[in-house]
């Protein structure tokens, strides 16, 4: 063998002490993934991607940003009008916490589809479910730091939540401020746990991702990778069709920052805010609407009170994700051999819109009544649909490998045959 | 080009250019733009912002100071000097040979009108303001500024004549206005 280069025996003498290079080589290039996943499971890597991209803008935001309620409001607009570039950075930012969402919904509801939280994957779906809370937690902290009316009220609403737990309900809230209401103290502490949150949301993303590489992906199948014929490297084929993905995801981005940056936000949060006024109608961040409406659903129930309720239905709502792959007692992962959880599947799907869309509006008349028919059904599919169906539903047969729908005979004498293009002239 | 292909399509695990490598130069290129441009915000936003540089100029009545008399004023931050030299000082200035001096400078290019020396108050050194501008503090053996930090003595044009500074105090650019209004910046 000739000497290796300068490069070579660097990095080897690097990788002898420090196997970082072997690492990547591992689980970014050779790391065998699954031939048929389609653009569904692009939205991981997108997520991770636009945590890096707030996490940056964030750090470069707090240069600039005064956490305090005298200044938060002035200085969030001197980042708009006088800092070099604010404008931009500012609304990758804002918009941002939205694309997150939109991609980590996509990935949920992937992972809903495809059954990806069933055996051996259930703590890589609870890992999520952890990193959805962190996510949730950290943009409303977010949300609350221009300090405009939107701000100041989302945070009174959010944090007197807490003031529903019986008995010590008042001095949490109490503790929770810093003070008898939403003020300088709280705007401070907000500022501080919105910078800390997506560094452990970075670890659980560590966490997520490591258990992901202990199974491997999950694909459009759901049965599990029979052999080298089943997998392809991740390096170049995927890599390549994430970066496709990226591009058009950044052009869809791109299209709210620079041609309707404040869609997705309200226009009171550009009234500095004022303790001694709420606005007529308050609504939080799209991506609370559904547990929002959850919130505002339910009535009192014997003797515990409407307040407490909805709280306790709220939180249940996500908390409920936790046990999903216990309450799912199906075999078949993939909705595609699922017939009736398939339909079940949209009809969820369609169930958490309509309690979106509830939540937007105010309620009153029959948004009460539709509220509270979505909250039960949106309980009701997990509590009994789920354990139900999947004793009673007869799946359509599962291929016996990967390869078999795609390549007639399994793949494998399939497999000389697909180098014959390349003498096509 | 059709060469190119015509190579490529009989064997293409052959050394050379193929089209496959100009797409991955092209993408390659385009992505060390993209790259280039996502990054250049960032690093532009710290540089002074727009209301930051719109206080970089300020303006100073000298009709109230005295023959002999400073003031210090606050511009971009930093302390200026201010000056109403007195005949002595001036002709002092004036009389160094310009050659003994380690920033050799003439006091004729350092000052607009005789009387009136406007230098940045931050020794050339590492950044402290020298002392010099009230009565009672010492002005060093040039009777100009003397450092505390590390001992830079300046002359009464602003010039480093002795100790580590390796330059005059900088003359910002200035202007004088009607009325005896000064305006730097």
């Amino acid at each position: 063998m000739a000497s290796p280069g300068v490069v070579q025996r660097v990095s080897d003498w690097i990788d002898h002490r420090l196997p970082i290079i072997t690492f990547m080589q591992h689980e970014l290039h050779e790391y065998p993934t699954p031939k048929n996943l389609n653009y569904w499971w692009n939205f991981g890597s997108l997520a991770g991607i636009i945590l890096v991209i707030m996490i940056v803008t964030g750090i470069v935001l707090a240069m600039h940003y005064t956490p305090h309620t005298n200044y938060a409001f002035d200085s969030v607009e001197r980042i708009m009008r006088d800092v070099n570039y604010g404008w931009l950075i500012r609304y990758v930012h804002m918009n941002g916490a939205s694309m997150f969402f939109i991609v980590v919904y996509i990935h949920i509801f992937r992972g809903l589809y495809y059954g990806s939280y069933k055996s051996p994957r259930e703590l890589l779906w609870m890992l999520g479910v952890v990193i959805l809370l962190l996510m949730m937690a950290t943009a409303f902290m977010g949300y609350v730091l221009p300090w405009g009316q939107m701000s100041f009220w989302g945070a009174t609403v959010i944090t007197s939540l807490f003031s529903a737990i019986p008995l010590v309900g008042d001095q949490i809230t109490t503790w929770l401020w810093g003070g008898f209401s939403v003020d300088n103290p709280t705007l401070n502490r907000f500022f501080s746990l919105h910078y800390l949150m997506p560094f452990v949301i970075v670890g659980v993303v560590v966490l997520h991702v490591v258990a992901l590489h202990t199974h491997g992906s999950n694909n459009p199948v759901g049965i599990d990778t029979k052999g080298p014929q089943d997998s392809i490297p991740f390096h170049p084929y995927y890599t390549v069709k994430d970066f496709f993905g990226l591009g058009v995801f950044l052009i869809f981005s791109a299209g709210f920052v620079f041609f309707a940056p404040n869609f997705f936000g309200e226009p009171d949060n550009y009234i500095p805010a004022n303790p001694l006024q709420t606005p007529p109608h308050i609504v939080p961040e799209w991506y609370f609407l559904p547990f929002y409406a959850i919130l505002r659903a339910v009535p009192d129930i014997w003797f515990i009170d409407a307040k407490l309720a909805g709280v306790v239905a709220m939180f249940g709502s996500i908390a409920i994700l936790f046990i999903l792959p216990w309450l799912d007692t199906s075999k078949v992962r993939s909705a595609r051999y699922r017939p009736i959880y398939k339909q079940l599947f949209w009809i969820f799907l369609a169930d958490c819109i309509v309690l979106g869309w509830v939540g937007a509006n105010p309620p009153e008349g029959y948004f009460v009544v539709i509220g509270r028919i979505a909250t039960a059904y949106y309980f009701l599919h997990f509590l009994v649909l789920l354990p139900l169906v999947g004793k009673l539903e007869r799946p359509r047969p599962v291929p016996t490998s990967i390869s078999e729908p795609v390549l007639k005979g399994g793949g494998v004498r399939a497999q000389p045959a697909a180098a014959k293009p390349m003498e096509k002239a | 080009m059709a060469s190119t292909h015509e190579q490529t399509a009989a064997s293409p695990h052959d050394e050379g250019e193929t089209r496959r490598d100009f797409l991955m130069l092209a993408a390659g290129a385009f992505g060390a733009f993209a790259a280039g441009a996502a990054v250049w915000p960032l690093v532009s936003q710290m540089n002074p912002a727009a209301d930051t540089l719109a206080a970089s100029t300020t303006e100073v009545d000298l009709s109230p100071i005295q023959e002999g008399q400073s003031i210090t004023i606050a511009w971009r931050g930093k302390p200026v000097f201010i000056r109403h030299r007195t005949k002595a000082e001036i002709e002092q200035a004036q009389a160094v040979n310009v050659k003994d001096l380690p920033d050799p400078q003439t006091d004729a290019a350092r000052v607009k009108r005789a009387q009136w020396l406007i230098v940045v108050g931050v020794c050339t050194h590492l950044g402290c303001v020298p002392q010099g501008q009230k009565a009672g503090e010492v002005r060093g053996q040039f009777g100009g500024w003397f450092c505390p930090c590390h001992g830079s003595a300046y002359d009464t044009s602003g010039r480093i004549r002795l100790g580590p500074a390796p330059k005059n105090l900088e003359v910002p650019a200035y202007e004088f206005l009607e009325n005896s209004i000064l305006r730097i910046g």
